[in-house]
């Protein structure tokens, strides 16, 4: 029943230099995915070729199985990189045309611009004009100008760039709602600890090719090293000799190490042990930024 | 909660939004007060200079029926001596007494006409156009045509590049297809223009009524260029379209207001050559023949050379045509030139690469 947009296979160029190539991946109905990549791997274009902004070279775009239609894609809430709205008119006015251009109607789009813009906390300041408004609060109207038809399917571009902590979790608290309603939502974003504590699903970019793609915890746990950490009372030198161990950090009582293949952790434990007490010992489960620095490397 | 529109009614939520900001717009309303301002000037204020019918005096029963007759405002008083001191004291233009007429410092033509007996006149081409009316027709069409299309032109140039500038376009072009802009746009700059046109001519024949100098002019003139104004109506509109559609180009090739006038240079020829064309050449038969049939010309030489009764009853039709065809051409080319350009929104697109990279875009 969950609704899949699914990239499959997508080439584009621009003039001769190719920036996306064979690049495929699934973005689920009711979970937020992250799209990952360094400045210029092919965030902006891929998302570009989602809105039918931009036409891709080969390779399709499907929505529920079916190739996505102009309308269907009138349906999504965008939010381009290079954004902005009309600096004269008020931020209500234009939540109101963008969502009448989404195919609402008068009424439906007055009633969704006022509550979009109460939900971003913007409602106090909703008739002035956009060009008075703190570059923050213009980037909360442009939440609410993606967010005011009730979209299926969101893909924002950024959306995180430019906003103070609090604007970030309010923001958050917003897409985590459509979410939950049953949205997709599909976002990029180069502030790696925002994404790995927003995403459930995650997408790595690099060069134009997906290096992964899947969830979240998958990911963790497909590129976790074997690393663990141990703490106890002794000096933690023995372990340089130790077989089958790879010191990666050793800070006196306090060392990260890394097993090979095969190598048992519960008998490392135990050689511990027999040396004293020990304080810590679990895994390390990898941040999305060493996941990244990983697969982009 | 929201559905498929099409592109009509897209089209119109376009053209809803460009009319409701340029009305709020001060400047706009502004230069559109002064014009009317002016129309009421040009029209009013030569007749209250003129002081209107002048007044004359006679004393009781003399040609009085012969005065009035002729449109003059007679005012009758007891005698000659009255007569003159209302003269002295400037209360009337003139006064006739006892066969002379009495006036301060002017003599009073029309009082003079009224009272003489003139030769009967034959016109042998009375449909003829007076030469200072032959003048000042093209050069009334061509202002007219030349200002809005410049003015509101540039706007549409200005609007299109305020949305490449402020980046808006992006989620624009991701409700709509690229040509439901151009053609929103386009709609509401002819409309615009159409309607401060109307509302200029309106102005200026109810000053024209007001002034109550239709009898001599007013009315005969509106009279002797209601079939030419007819005609400059759908040139105007169709020429228009013509030309917003290139300014709508002009205006997605850049991506910064400052630089609009660098790329417009075609549009600006294309509106300038023809005004100084038409003016110039307004009274040679053959240039303004062929300006008739030229699209940039057409919406100014055909409505002068129906003015002058030099075109037969065809003519219009087919040079309207060949006028709407260039239009609608003009306008595939636009909105394809358009599309290929509206997304680059880094310095200033050529028209090449605008022309080869619609092809890539999907919408």
């Amino acid at each position: 029943m969950t609704k899949v947009l699914s990239v499959s296979a997508v080439d584009r160029g621009f003039a001769g230099r190719q920036v996306l190539k064979n690049v495929s991946f699934d973005v689920t109905a009711g979970r937020m995915t992250g799209f990952v990549g360094a400045n210029g791997a092919g965030k902006t274009t891929t998302m570009r070729i989602i809105l039918g902004v931009l036409a891709a070279d080969a390779g399709e775009v499907t929505w529920d199985g079916r190739p996505l239609t102009r309308s269907e894609r009138q349906s999504f809430g965008y939010m381009p990189e290079e954004r902005g709205l009309y600096p004269k008119m008020s931020a209500r006015e234009q939540v109101v045309y963008l969502g009448r251009l989404h195919g609402m109607s008068a009424a439906d789009a007055k009633r969704g611009a006022d509550e979009m813009l109460e939900r971003v906390g913007l409602a106090e300041r909703a008739d002035d004009k956009l060009e008075t408004l703190s570059l923050g609060n213009q980037q909360r109207a442009q939440v609410a100008a993606a967010l005011v038809h009730g979209p299926e399917m969101l893909v924002l571009d950024e959306p995180f760039s430019g906003l103070d902590p609090m604007a970030v979790d309010n923001v958050v608290t917003v897409l985590r709602e459509r979410a939950r309603a049953g949205a997709s939502v599909l976002f990029s974003s180069h502030q790696l600890d925002v994404v790995e504590r927003l995403c459930d699903d995650l997408v790595i970019i690099a060069d134009g090719t997906i290096r992964a793609a899947g969830e979240r915890e998958a990911l963790r746990d497909q590129y976790a090293r074997r690393q663990f950490e141990l703490a106890v009372d002794s000096d933690l030198g023995w372990l340089r000799d130790r077989p089958g161990t790879t010191l990666t950090d050793l800070d006196g009582r306090r060392a990260v190490v890394e097993l090979e293949d095969g190598a048992d952790d519960q008998e490392l434990l135990r050689d511990a042990l027999a040396r004293g007490p020990v304080r810590t010992f679990r895994p390390v489960v990898p941040t999305l930024a060493e996941i990244f620095r990983e697969v982009t490397r | 909660m929201s559905r498929q529109l099409s592109n009509w009614e897209a089209t119109r939520l376009v053209t809803a939004r460009e009319l409701k900001v340029k009305i709020r717009d001060k400047t706009f309303l502004i230069s559109t007060g002064f014009l009317l301002v002016f129309a009421i000037l040009g029209t009013v204020v030569p007749s209250l200079i003129g002081g209107g019918a002048t007044s004359v005096a006679v004393v009781t029963g003399a040609a009085t029926e012969q005065l009035t007759a002729a449109g003059l405002e007679v005012r009758e008083v007891a005698d000659a001596a009255e007569a003159e001191r209302l003269v002295r004291d400037g209360d009337v233009d003139s006064a006739l007494v006892g066969g002379v007429v009495l006036a301060l410092d002017d003599e009073p033509g029309d009082v003079v006409s009224a009272l003489s007996v003139s030769p009967e006149v034959r016109l042998l081409d009375p449909d003829a156009i007076n030469p200072g009316l032959a003048f000042l027709v093209p050069y009334l069409f061509a202002m007219v045509f030349f200002f809005t299309s410049l003015m509101f032109g540039l706007q549409i140039a200005q609007s299109v590049t305020e949305e490449k500038q402020t980046r808006i376009v992006e989620i624009l072009v991701s409700s709509v297809p690229p040509r439901v802009l151009l053609a929103g746009k386009v709609l509401a700059g002819a409309l615009l223009a159409f309607g401060q046109i109307g509302l200029l001519a309106l102005v200026a024949i109810a000053g024209l009524r007001l002034s109550g100098s239709e009898q001599d002019n007013g009315v005969s003139l509106l009279n002797l260029l209601a079939p030419a104004i007819a005609w400059f109506l759908p040139f105007f509109v169709v020429g228009f379209v013509l030309l917003a559609a290139m300014w709508a180009v002009a205006g997605a090739l850049v991506s910064r207001q400052e630089d609009i006038n660098s790329v417009s240079t075609p549009v600006q020829l294309a509106v300038m050559l023809p005004f100084f064309g038409t003016i110039f050449l307004s009274d040679n038969k053959p240039a303004m023949t062929i300006m008739s049939y030229i699209p940039f010309s057409a919406p100014i030489a055909m409505p002068v050379r129906l003015f002058t009764g030099d075109a037969a009853g065809w003519e219009p039709f087919a040079s309207l045509g060949v006028l709407a065809l260039a239009a609608a051409g003009m306008l595939v080319i636009a909105a394809r030139l358009y599309e290929g350009s509206l997304l680059r929104t880094n310095g200033k697109t050529s028209l090449g690469a605008a022309w080869r990279s619609s092809e890539k875009l999907s919408v």
